[in-house]
Protein backbone atom coordinates (compact mmCIF):
# COMPACT_ATOMS: atom_id res chain seq x y z
CA UNK A 1 0.00 0.00 0.00
CA UNK A 2 2.98 2.29 -0.71
CA UNK A 3 1.60 4.54 -3.63
CA UNK A 4 2.02 8.02 -3.96
CA UNK A 5 -1.06 9.51 -3.81
CA UNK A 6 0.30 12.94 -4.60
CA UNK A 7 1.92 11.97 -8.15
CA UNK A 8 -0.25 12.60 -11.55
CA UNK A 9 -2.61 9.96 -12.16
CA UNK A 10 -0.86 8.34 -15.12
CA UNK A 11 -2.95 6.80 -18.39
CA UNK A 12 -4.22 3.78 -17.47
CA UNK A 13 -1.51 1.54 -18.67
CA UNK A 14 0.52 2.46 -15.54
CA UNK A 15 -1.84 0.05 -13.11
CA UNK A 16 -0.14 -1.33 -10.18
CA UNK A 17 2.68 -3.07 -12.73
CA UNK A 18 5.64 -4.47 -10.78
CA UNK A 19 4.01 -7.25 -8.97
CA UNK A 20 7.54 -8.97 -9.04
CA UNK A 21 6.85 -11.37 -6.36
CA UNK A 22 9.36 -14.19 -6.56
CA UNK A 23 7.80 -17.40 -7.97
CA UNK A 24 8.80 -19.24 -4.15
CA UNK A 25 5.99 -17.28 -2.81
CA UNK A 26 3.29 -18.88 -4.90
CA UNK A 27 4.42 -22.13 -4.37
CA UNK A 28 4.35 -21.70 -1.00
CA UNK A 29 0.76 -20.67 -1.12
CA UNK A 30 0.13 -23.56 -3.28
CA UNK A 31 1.88 -26.06 -0.62
CA UNK A 32 -0.60 -24.14 2.15
CA UNK A 33 -3.61 -24.75 -0.08
CA UNK A 34 -2.53 -28.52 -0.78
CA UNK A 35 -2.32 -28.81 3.26
CA UNK A 36 -5.11 -27.24 3.83
CA UNK A 37 -7.43 -29.07 1.34
CA UNK A 38 -5.46 -32.14 2.97
CA UNK A 39 -6.89 -31.38 6.76
CA UNK A 40 -10.49 -30.71 5.80
CA UNK A 41 -10.57 -33.93 3.93
CA UNK A 42 -8.99 -35.91 7.15
CA UNK A 43 -11.85 -34.16 8.75
CA UNK A 44 -14.30 -35.71 6.74
CA UNK A 45 -11.93 -39.23 6.54
CA UNK A 46 -11.76 -39.51 10.06
CA UNK A 47 -15.42 -38.59 11.20
CA UNK A 48 -14.89 -35.51 12.65
CA UNK A 49 -18.57 -34.73 14.49
CA UNK A 50 -20.55 -32.23 16.08
CA UNK A 51 -19.22 -28.72 16.38
CA UNK A 52 -15.65 -29.55 15.99
CA UNK A 53 -16.31 -30.64 12.39
CA UNK A 54 -17.53 -27.65 11.22
CA UNK A 55 -15.27 -25.34 13.26
CA UNK A 56 -12.48 -27.32 11.62
CA UNK A 57 -14.54 -27.23 7.73
CA UNK A 58 -15.26 -23.50 8.24
CA UNK A 59 -11.56 -22.31 9.38
CA UNK A 60 -9.80 -24.39 6.74
CA UNK A 61 -12.06 -22.87 4.20
CA UNK A 62 -11.65 -19.52 5.24
CA UNK A 63 -7.72 -19.67 5.70
CA UNK A 64 -7.66 -21.32 1.87
CA UNK A 65 -10.37 -18.38 0.70
CA UNK A 66 -7.93 -15.62 2.39
CA UNK A 67 -4.70 -17.17 0.75
CA UNK A 68 -6.55 -17.23 -2.68
CA UNK A 69 -7.79 -13.49 -2.66
CA UNK A 70 -4.72 -12.02 -1.00
CA UNK A 71 -2.00 -13.67 -3.13
CA UNK A 72 -2.79 -15.52 -6.38
CA UNK A 73 -5.65 -12.74 -7.19
CA UNK A 74 -3.26 -10.23 -5.74
CA UNK A 75 -5.65 -8.40 -3.29
CA UNK A 76 -2.95 -7.95 -0.67
CA UNK A 77 -1.54 -5.29 -3.15
CA UNK A 78 -4.31 -3.48 -4.64
CA UNK A 79 -5.48 -0.02 -3.90
CA UNK A 80 -7.45 -0.05 -0.27
CA UNK A 81 -10.39 1.52 -2.84
CA UNK A 82 -10.69 -1.09 -5.18
CA UNK A 83 -9.98 -3.64 -1.92
CA UNK A 84 -13.30 -1.92 -0.11
CA UNK A 85 -15.10 -1.82 -3.48
CA UNK A 86 -14.98 -5.85 -3.79
CA UNK A 87 -14.70 -6.85 -0.03
CA UNK A 88 -17.32 -5.05 1.40
CA UNK A 89 -20.37 -5.55 -0.22
CA UNK A 90 -20.51 -9.61 -0.04
CA UNK A 91 -20.93 -8.54 3.91
CA UNK A 92 -24.91 -8.20 3.10
CA UNK A 93 -25.18 -11.79 2.13
CA UNK A 94 -25.28 -12.36 5.84
CA UNK A 95 -28.29 -10.87 6.13
CA UNK A 96 -29.92 -13.06 3.53
CA UNK A 97 -28.24 -16.16 5.09
CA UNK A 98 -30.13 -15.23 8.39
CA UNK A 99 -33.49 -14.10 6.88
CA UNK A 100 -33.26 -17.95 4.94
CA UNK A 101 -32.02 -19.38 8.24
CA UNK A 102 -35.63 -18.03 10.28
CA UNK A 103 -37.58 -19.11 6.76
CA UNK A 104 -36.37 -22.49 6.95
CA UNK A 105 -36.86 -23.07 10.08
CA UNK A 106 -41.20 -21.99 9.51
CA UNK A 107 -40.94 -24.49 6.21
CA UNK A 108 -39.69 -26.87 8.48
CA UNK A 109 -42.03 -27.01 11.01
CA UNK A 110 -45.20 -26.13 8.74
CA UNK A 111 -44.43 -29.34 7.44
CA UNK A 112 -43.55 -31.39 10.14
CA UNK A 113 -46.75 -30.55 12.57
CA UNK A 114 -49.54 -29.93 9.03
CA UNK A 115 -48.30 -31.80 6.49
CA UNK A 116 -47.19 -35.35 8.22
CA UNK A 117 -43.35 -34.52 7.55
CA UNK A 118 -44.00 -34.21 4.16
CA UNK A 119 -44.71 -31.12 1.54
CA UNK B 1 -6.43 15.41 16.09
CA UNK B 2 -3.56 13.51 13.68
CA UNK B 3 -0.41 14.24 15.73
CA UNK B 4 -2.22 12.05 18.66
CA UNK B 5 -2.94 9.04 15.68
CA UNK B 6 0.73 9.53 14.99
CA UNK B 7 1.68 7.86 18.19
CA UNK B 8 1.65 4.80 16.52
CA UNK B 9 2.95 4.00 13.20
CA UNK B 10 0.30 1.27 12.95
CA UNK B 11 -2.37 3.95 13.32
CA UNK B 12 -0.72 5.94 11.47
CA UNK B 13 -0.41 3.43 8.30
CA UNK B 14 -4.57 3.08 8.58
CA UNK B 15 -5.41 6.46 8.92
CA UNK B 16 -2.76 7.31 5.07
CA UNK B 17 -4.71 3.76 3.77
CA UNK B 18 -8.22 5.66 4.64
CA UNK B 19 -7.49 9.07 3.40
CA UNK B 20 -6.23 7.44 0.20
CA UNK B 21 -9.84 5.84 0.03
CA UNK B 22 -11.24 8.90 0.85
CA UNK B 23 -9.10 11.05 -2.34
CA UNK B 24 -10.21 8.06 -4.52
CA UNK B 25 -13.81 8.10 -4.37
CA UNK B 26 -14.46 11.77 -3.49
CA UNK B 27 -11.94 12.65 -6.10
CA UNK B 28 -14.29 14.20 -9.17
CA UNK B 29 -12.76 11.56 -11.73
CA UNK B 30 -12.58 7.74 -12.19
CA UNK B 31 -12.34 5.66 -8.74
CA UNK B 32 -10.19 3.38 -10.26
CA UNK B 33 -8.00 5.08 -12.29
CA UNK B 34 -5.14 3.32 -10.77
CA UNK B 35 -5.86 0.27 -12.07
CA UNK B 36 -6.22 -1.35 -15.72
CA UNK B 37 -10.13 -0.79 -16.98
CA UNK B 38 -10.02 -4.68 -17.51
CA UNK B 39 -8.45 -5.42 -14.17
CA UNK B 40 -11.63 -3.51 -12.76
CA UNK B 41 -14.56 -4.79 -14.61
CA UNK B 42 -13.28 -8.51 -14.01
CA UNK B 43 -13.61 -7.95 -10.17
CA UNK B 44 -16.87 -5.88 -10.71
CA UNK B 45 -17.88 -8.79 -12.45
CA UNK B 46 -16.70 -11.42 -10.21
CA UNK B 47 -18.09 -9.52 -7.24
CA UNK B 48 -21.62 -10.25 -9.02
CA UNK B 49 -21.02 -14.05 -9.69
CA UNK B 50 -20.00 -13.77 -6.06
CA UNK B 51 -23.45 -13.07 -5.63
CA UNK B 52 -25.21 -15.76 -7.68
CA UNK B 53 -23.44 -18.39 -6.50
CA UNK B 54 -24.24 -17.40 -2.94
CA UNK B 55 -27.72 -17.24 -3.38
CA UNK B 56 -27.15 -20.88 -4.68
CA UNK B 57 -25.07 -21.69 -1.79
CA UNK B 58 -28.09 -19.76 0.50
CA UNK B 59 -30.99 -21.73 -1.12
CA UNK B 60 -28.77 -25.21 -0.81
CA UNK B 61 -28.86 -24.21 3.25
CA UNK B 62 -32.75 -23.30 3.19
CA UNK B 63 -33.91 -26.94 1.34
CA UNK B 64 -31.22 -28.60 3.53
CA UNK B 65 -31.86 -27.10 6.72
CA UNK B 66 -36.07 -27.29 6.04
CA UNK B 67 -36.34 -30.74 4.66
CA UNK B 68 -37.93 -33.03 6.94
CA UNK B 69 -36.30 -36.38 5.07
CA UNK B 70 -32.69 -37.00 6.43
CA UNK B 71 -30.11 -35.59 4.04
CA UNK B 72 -28.12 -38.09 2.18
CA UNK B 73 -24.29 -38.61 3.74
CA UNK B 74 -22.08 -37.06 1.16
CA UNK B 75 -18.65 -39.00 2.08
CA UNK B 76 -20.68 -42.14 1.12
CA UNK B 77 -23.04 -40.63 -2.16
CA UNK B 78 -19.35 -39.75 -3.34
CA UNK B 79 -17.47 -42.30 -1.96
CA UNK B 80 -15.70 -44.60 -4.85
CA UNK B 81 -14.60 -48.32 -4.42
CA UNK B 82 -10.71 -48.68 -5.00
CA UNK B 83 -8.91 -51.27 -5.28
CA UNK B 84 -12.05 -53.48 -3.52
CA UNK B 85 -12.01 -50.66 -0.87
CA UNK B 86 -14.63 -48.20 -0.43
CA UNK B 87 -12.76 -44.84 0.11
CA UNK B 88 -15.23 -41.89 1.45
CA UNK B 89 -14.88 -38.41 -0.93
CA UNK B 90 -12.15 -39.48 -2.52
CA UNK B 91 -12.99 -38.21 -6.11
CA UNK B 92 -13.90 -34.80 -4.88
CA UNK B 93 -10.37 -35.08 -2.71
CA UNK B 94 -9.02 -35.60 -5.81
CA UNK B 95 -11.00 -32.54 -7.71
CA UNK B 96 -10.46 -30.23 -5.01
CA UNK B 97 -6.42 -31.11 -5.65
CA UNK B 98 -6.48 -30.90 -9.29
CA UNK B 99 -8.55 -27.46 -9.14
CA UNK B 100 -5.90 -26.31 -6.68
CA UNK B 101 -2.91 -27.17 -8.74
CA UNK B 102 -4.63 -25.18 -11.80
CA UNK B 103 -4.68 -22.51 -9.52
CA UNK B 104 -0.88 -22.72 -8.69
CA UNK B 105 0.02 -22.88 -12.46
CA UNK B 106 -1.85 -20.01 -13.20
CA UNK B 107 -0.56 -17.64 -10.59
CA UNK B 108 2.96 -18.36 -11.91
CA UNK B 109 1.73 -17.98 -15.40
CA UNK B 110 0.12 -14.41 -14.64
CA UNK B 111 3.99 -13.75 -12.75
CA UNK B 112 5.49 -14.64 -16.05
CA UNK B 113 3.29 -12.60 -17.95
CA UNK B 114 4.64 -9.80 -15.99
CA UNK B 115 7.93 -10.69 -17.12
CA UNK B 116 7.26 -10.78 -20.70
CA UNK B 117 8.33 -14.38 -20.68
CA UNK B 118 5.94 -15.15 -23.60
CA UNK B 119 6.79 -19.25 -24.12
CA UNK B 120 6.56 -19.88 -19.85
CA UNK B 121 3.30 -18.14 -19.59
CA UNK B 122 1.66 -19.55 -22.39
CA UNK B 123 3.24 -23.26 -21.55
CA UNK B 124 2.09 -22.59 -17.57
CA UNK B 125 -1.76 -21.17 -19.03
CA UNK B 126 -1.99 -24.50 -21.30
CA UNK B 127 -1.14 -26.71 -18.27
CA UNK B 128 -4.15 -24.55 -16.32
CA UNK B 129 -6.59 -25.52 -18.85
CA UNK B 130 -5.63 -29.20 -18.99
CA UNK B 131 -5.83 -29.04 -15.25
CA UNK B 132 -9.44 -27.46 -15.99
CA UNK B 133 -10.12 -30.08 -18.86
CA UNK B 134 -9.27 -33.06 -15.89
CA UNK B 135 -11.45 -31.42 -13.72
CA UNK B 136 -14.72 -30.88 -15.19
CA UNK B 137 -13.61 -34.81 -17.29
CA UNK B 138 -14.03 -35.93 -13.47
CA UNK B 139 -17.09 -34.12 -12.74
CA UNK B 140 -18.87 -35.82 -15.87
CA UNK B 141 -17.91 -38.93 -14.20
CA UNK B 142 -19.48 -38.19 -10.83
CA UNK B 143 -22.55 -36.79 -12.67
CA UNK B 144 -22.88 -40.05 -14.93
CA UNK B 145 -22.10 -42.08 -11.60
CA UNK B 146 -24.83 -40.31 -9.96
CA UNK B 147 -27.51 -40.34 -12.62
CA UNK B 148 -27.14 -43.76 -12.61
CA UNK B 149 -27.42 -44.43 -9.22
CA UNK B 150 -30.76 -42.41 -9.77
CA UNK B 151 -30.66 -39.22 -8.44
CA UNK B 152 -32.88 -36.55 -10.25
CA UNK B 153 -33.24 -33.08 -9.61
CA UNK B 154 -36.92 -34.21 -8.39
CA UNK B 155 -35.84 -37.13 -5.85
CA UNK B 156 -33.27 -39.79 -5.26
CA UNK B 157 -33.15 -43.82 -3.49
CA UNK B 158 -30.72 -41.90 -0.62
CA UNK B 159 -33.18 -39.35 1.24
CA UNK B 160 -34.15 -35.86 0.93
CA UNK B 161 -35.29 -34.97 -2.76
CA UNK B 162 -33.88 -31.63 -2.59
CA UNK B 163 -30.46 -33.03 -2.47
CA UNK B 164 -30.54 -33.93 -6.16
CA UNK B 165 -31.90 -30.04 -7.39
CA UNK B 166 -28.39 -28.63 -5.38
CA UNK B 167 -26.22 -30.34 -6.44
CA UNK B 168 -27.14 -30.68 -10.54
CA UNK B 169 -27.69 -27.11 -9.99
CA UNK B 170 -24.61 -26.07 -7.69
CA UNK B 171 -21.70 -28.10 -9.26
CA UNK B 172 -23.23 -27.94 -12.67
CA UNK B 173 -23.15 -23.73 -12.68
CA UNK B 174 -20.14 -24.42 -11.31
CA UNK B 175 -18.59 -26.89 -14.47
CA UNK B 176 -20.35 -24.49 -16.65
CA UNK B 177 -17.81 -21.67 -15.28
CA UNK B 178 -14.80 -23.87 -15.28
CA UNK B 179 -15.60 -24.88 -19.06
CA UNK B 180 -15.67 -21.24 -19.89
CA UNK B 181 -12.42 -20.87 -18.24
CA UNK B 182 -10.85 -23.65 -20.21
CA UNK B 183 -12.32 -21.77 -23.47
CA UNK B 184 -11.08 -18.54 -22.47
CA UNK B 185 -7.45 -19.49 -21.07
CA UNK B 186 -6.99 -22.08 -24.26
CA UNK B 187 -7.57 -18.28 -26.17
CA UNK B 188 -5.27 -16.26 -24.57
CA UNK B 189 -2.46 -19.11 -23.68
CA UNK B 190 -3.07 -18.73 -28.02
CA UNK B 191 -2.51 -15.11 -28.16
CA UNK B 192 0.45 -14.77 -25.54
CA UNK B 193 2.34 -17.41 -28.00
CA UNK B 194 1.93 -15.47 -31.06
CA UNK B 195 3.24 -12.96 -29.62
CA UNK B 196 0.25 -10.69 -29.49
CA UNK B 197 0.98 -9.12 -26.04
CA UNK B 198 4.45 -8.30 -26.67
CA UNK B 199 3.62 -6.01 -29.83
CA UNK B 200 1.01 -4.12 -27.67
CA UNK B 201 2.94 -4.13 -24.93
CA UNK B 202 0.11 -5.14 -22.42
CA UNK B 203 0.36 -8.06 -21.13
CA UNK B 204 -2.90 -7.45 -18.63
CA UNK B 205 -5.07 -10.17 -20.65
CA UNK B 206 -3.05 -12.83 -18.67
CA UNK B 207 -3.94 -11.43 -14.94
CA UNK B 208 -7.64 -10.64 -15.90
CA UNK B 209 -7.92 -13.84 -17.22
CA UNK B 210 -5.83 -14.96 -14.20
CA UNK B 211 -8.31 -13.08 -11.80
CA UNK B 212 -11.27 -15.00 -13.11
CA UNK B 213 -9.70 -18.79 -12.76
CA UNK B 214 -8.64 -17.78 -9.10
CA UNK B 215 -12.58 -17.22 -8.61
CA UNK B 216 -13.41 -20.68 -10.10
CA UNK B 217 -11.17 -22.14 -7.72
CA UNK B 218 -12.42 -20.10 -4.51
CA UNK B 219 -16.30 -20.57 -5.33
CA UNK B 220 -15.35 -24.49 -5.01
CA UNK B 221 -13.32 -24.09 -1.99
CA UNK B 222 -17.10 -23.07 -0.42
CA UNK B 223 -18.76 -25.58 -2.33
CA UNK B 224 -15.95 -28.44 -1.29
CA UNK B 225 -16.34 -27.14 2.52
CA UNK B 226 -19.96 -26.83 2.44
CA UNK B 227 -22.13 -29.16 0.35
CA UNK B 228 -19.74 -31.90 0.55
CA UNK B 229 -18.25 -31.79 3.66
CA UNK B 230 -20.77 -30.90 6.03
Amino acid sequence: MSHDTTSVPQADTAHDSGQQHPIGLYLKVWGYLFVLSAMSYAVDYFEVHGIMRWLLIVTFMLLKAGLIVSIFMHMAWERLSLVYAILVPPLVLLVLVRIMVYESDYIFWTRAIFMDGGG
Amino acid sequence: MSQAIATSGQADDITAGLREVTEDWSADQEVFRHTHWGKAMMWIFLLSDTFIFSCFLTSYMTMRTSATMPWPNAAEVFALTIGGQSIPLILIAIMTFVLISSSGTMAMAVNFGYRRDRKKTAALMVATALFGAMFVGMQAFEWTKLIEEGVRPWGNPMGAPQFGASFFMITGFHGFHVTCGVIMLLIIAHKVFRGDYDRSGDYSAVEIGGLYWHFVDLVWVFIFAFFYLW
